[in-house]
């Protein structure tokens, strides 16, 4: 019974243990393997031993830049997506009629292709002639130079990604959803102001989400690609202009595997880049235990 | 003590649902919260929060104004400040030259052959592999479906260099085969989406059917497929915006110009006519339209299926 339930399990999931293998299990080990050799992208290479990693640990200046980069963009956009996206969905859960307009409204900027957003955003952030400088100064406020100033240009593209903070909210917004009535009404009727409700219910009550928002943005973040690359590169500098400050981790990567050719190379990058995700994946998941809080359930997943 | 009309003392209200445990009281408190808001906690908050929502949602819908008014002006008003918005005359001709100056309709194409490759791909594939997961009880099953979760998290630059490798070797790099192939093998994503909703359909129907003799094949095609209709739907629809807006992949497999899809062609418009922006932000949402399009019509899916990803994520 079992034996026939092992067979017939392993034959539909068959499909995704020849994918695994094929896209997944393979180019893993044949990056590790790359990592140690100087292969190019048109073929050959000899071993090199430790030489990739020693080189981009203490030789190469744009790899610690493009690091920085990346993890000052992940340290700035993820929190404030969170923020964003919890304070949105906290009105949102508030039982007005056209709740599902505004939703709908907020969502929409998610489903815009990424090049169409760089594209938009290129010429919104123009410091002379966008529409943001241009809202910036009806208000009286100082207008930075944004995409051609080092110091504003990362900024620039958080900005850019509180935009497209679509998911994120639904997400929260189904986590509210989910708080049981009996909670609230005994809150309310204890005398708990709704900003007593929201800080000590709501918020402890959808850690659980937070948790979920928080890993994504982050992987999302250190992989971030396709907006850097579009945003920056049409400049007269090349990549990460200006002055590399928006190189991030992936162009960079992109670069040295697409334009330089350097297999092997650019394979080092990858794997130091799992390292990093890996690491903070980790102690996110470890520290999870004191701080999230799954109402009722004690399963793991 | 009318229970109808609630006193002004808070500290009676919640005296009163303490003192009886019953369920019925707790149903006559259900709303005395709402009341209790509606009293004490003022009139305009409603009012407040739907200003909020609305300068929010004004602040979100603006980059879409701009890049309407945009597209439609002259090109010496590109650079008045403060901007105009409705621009005089109106120039509608940029829409017109976003569909010619390049070949809007050929990248259209491909754009759509390579989505629905992959949609049909990843439906074909992750279904029955989620069935796998969820409805037949093999030993190890759920240790190997933590491999599966376990394979989302590698960033994709750890596979990208050696999968190119193996396409060049292949001969398949400049065709649609690396953009559409692996769809057919499964997609981590799909499949945890599809698990999780095939899960919750009651075992009974299954284990019912295995009893009377019917073959797994039978009971996944016959029983479940039909009563996941809404995950599958999902599915194809995230698959869909997903893939008509990829742009790493086209970028380093598709080298021939006549085979690029709408991200890269909207990349290499960039490249020339780097300032014409009226021309850049037409073609852009001409881009945009079919996903856009796709939700408006199916928002409700859409909304369900992020929720179940991140519900039980």
């Amino acid at each position: 019974m079992t034996r026939r339930h092992l067979i017939h399990g392993l034959l539909f999931i068959s499909p995704w243990i020849v994918g695994v293998c094929l896209f997944i299990a393979y180019p893993i080990g044949a990056s590790f393997y790359y990592s140690f050799t100087d292969t190019s992208m048109l073929g050959g290479g000899s071993w090199v031993g430790w030489q990739n990693y020693v080189t981009l640990l203490t030789a190469d200046p744009l790899f610690w830049k493009s690091l920085g980069n990346t993890m000052f963009f992940a340290a700035l956009s993820v929190p404030l997506t969170l923020l964003l996206s919890l304070s949105l969905a906290v009105l949102l859960s508030a039982r007005l009629r056209e709740v599902n307009l505004y939703r709908t409204i907020l969502y929409l900027p998610t489903l815009m292709p990424a090049v169409a957003v760089a594209l938009l955003w290129l010429w919104m952030l123009n410091p002379d002639n966008g529409f943001v400088n241009a809202a910036i100064g009806a208000l009286g406020l100082p207008t930075p130079g944004w995409l051609t100033d080092p110091s504003w240009a990362k900024p620039a593209l958080v900005l850019v990604s509180l935009w497209t903070i679509g998911s994120p909210l639904v997400i929260y917004l189904a986590g509210i959803k989910d708080i049981p009535e009996e909670v609230m009404e005994a809150a309310a009727l204890d005398g708990a102001s709704r900003w007593q409700r929201v800080r000590h219910i709501t918020v402890p009550l959808v850690t659980p989400m937070t948790f979920f928002n928080l890993i994504i943005g982050l992987i999302g973040a250190f992989q971030y690609f396709t907006i850097p690359f579009i945003m920056t590169v049409n400049s007269p500098t090349g990549l990460g202009s200006p002055l590399d400050s928006t190189l991030f981790y992936s162009v960079y990567l992109y670069s040295k595997a697409f334009r330089d050719v350097q297999a092997g190379y650019a394979s080092a990058m990858a794997w130091l880049l799992f390292l990093i995700i890996m690491g903070l994946t980790v102690a996110l998941f470890r520290s999870s235990a004191r701080w999230v809080y799954y109402a009722g359930h004690t399963e793991r997943a | 003590m009318s229970l109808s009309s609630p006193s002004r003392n808070p500290e009676s209200t919640a005296s009163r649902r303490r003192g009886s445990g019953d369920a019925g009281s707790v149903d006559l408190a259900r709303g005395a919260a709402a009341r209790y808001d509606a009293r004490h906690r003022g009139w305009w908050l409603p009012w407040l929060v739907r200003t909020l929502l609305i300068l929010a949602c004004l602040a979100f819908l603006s980059p879409f104004a701009w890049l309407f008014s945009t597209s439609l002006k002259p090109t010496d008003q590109l650079s008045i400040m403060p901007p105009i918005w409705i621009p005089h005359p109106i120039e509608w001709y940029h829409w017109s030259d976003a569909l010619t100056v390049f070949p809007y309709g050929q990248y259209f194409a491909n754009t759509l052959i390579v989505t629905g490759l992959v949609i049909l791909g990843v439906l074909v594939s992750s279904a029955p592999v989620a069935y796998g997961f969820a409805k037949i009880p093999w030993p190890g099953r759920d240790v190997v479906f933590l491999l599966v979760l376990a394979t989302m998290m590698v960033p994709y630059q750890v596979m990208m260099v050696p999968l190119y490798l193996v396409f060049s070797t292949l001969g398949w790099v400049g065709g649609f085969k690396p953009l559409t192939v692996p769809a057919f093998f499964g997609d981590a994503f799909s499949i945890f989406l599809l698990r999780q909703f095939f899960l919750g359909i009651p075992h009974e129907l299954s284990e019912a059917a295995r009893i009377d003799g019917a073959s797994e094949l039978r009971i996944f095609l016959r029983i479940i497929v039909p009563l996941s209709k809404p995950a599958l739907a999902t599915v194809a629809l995230f698959a869909f915006v997903a893939t008509w807006q990829d742009f790493l992949a086209p970028l380093i497999y598709l080298q021939d110009t006549s085979k690029f899809t709408l991200s890269v062609a909207l990349y290499t418009l960039l490249g020339e006519h780097g300032t014409q922006w009226q021309l850049l932000y037409a073609a852009s949402f001409l881009v945009a339209v079919p996903p856009l399009l796709v939700f408006v019509l199916a928002q409700r899916t859409f909304i369900q299926g992020i929720t179940m990803s991140g519900l039980k994520g």
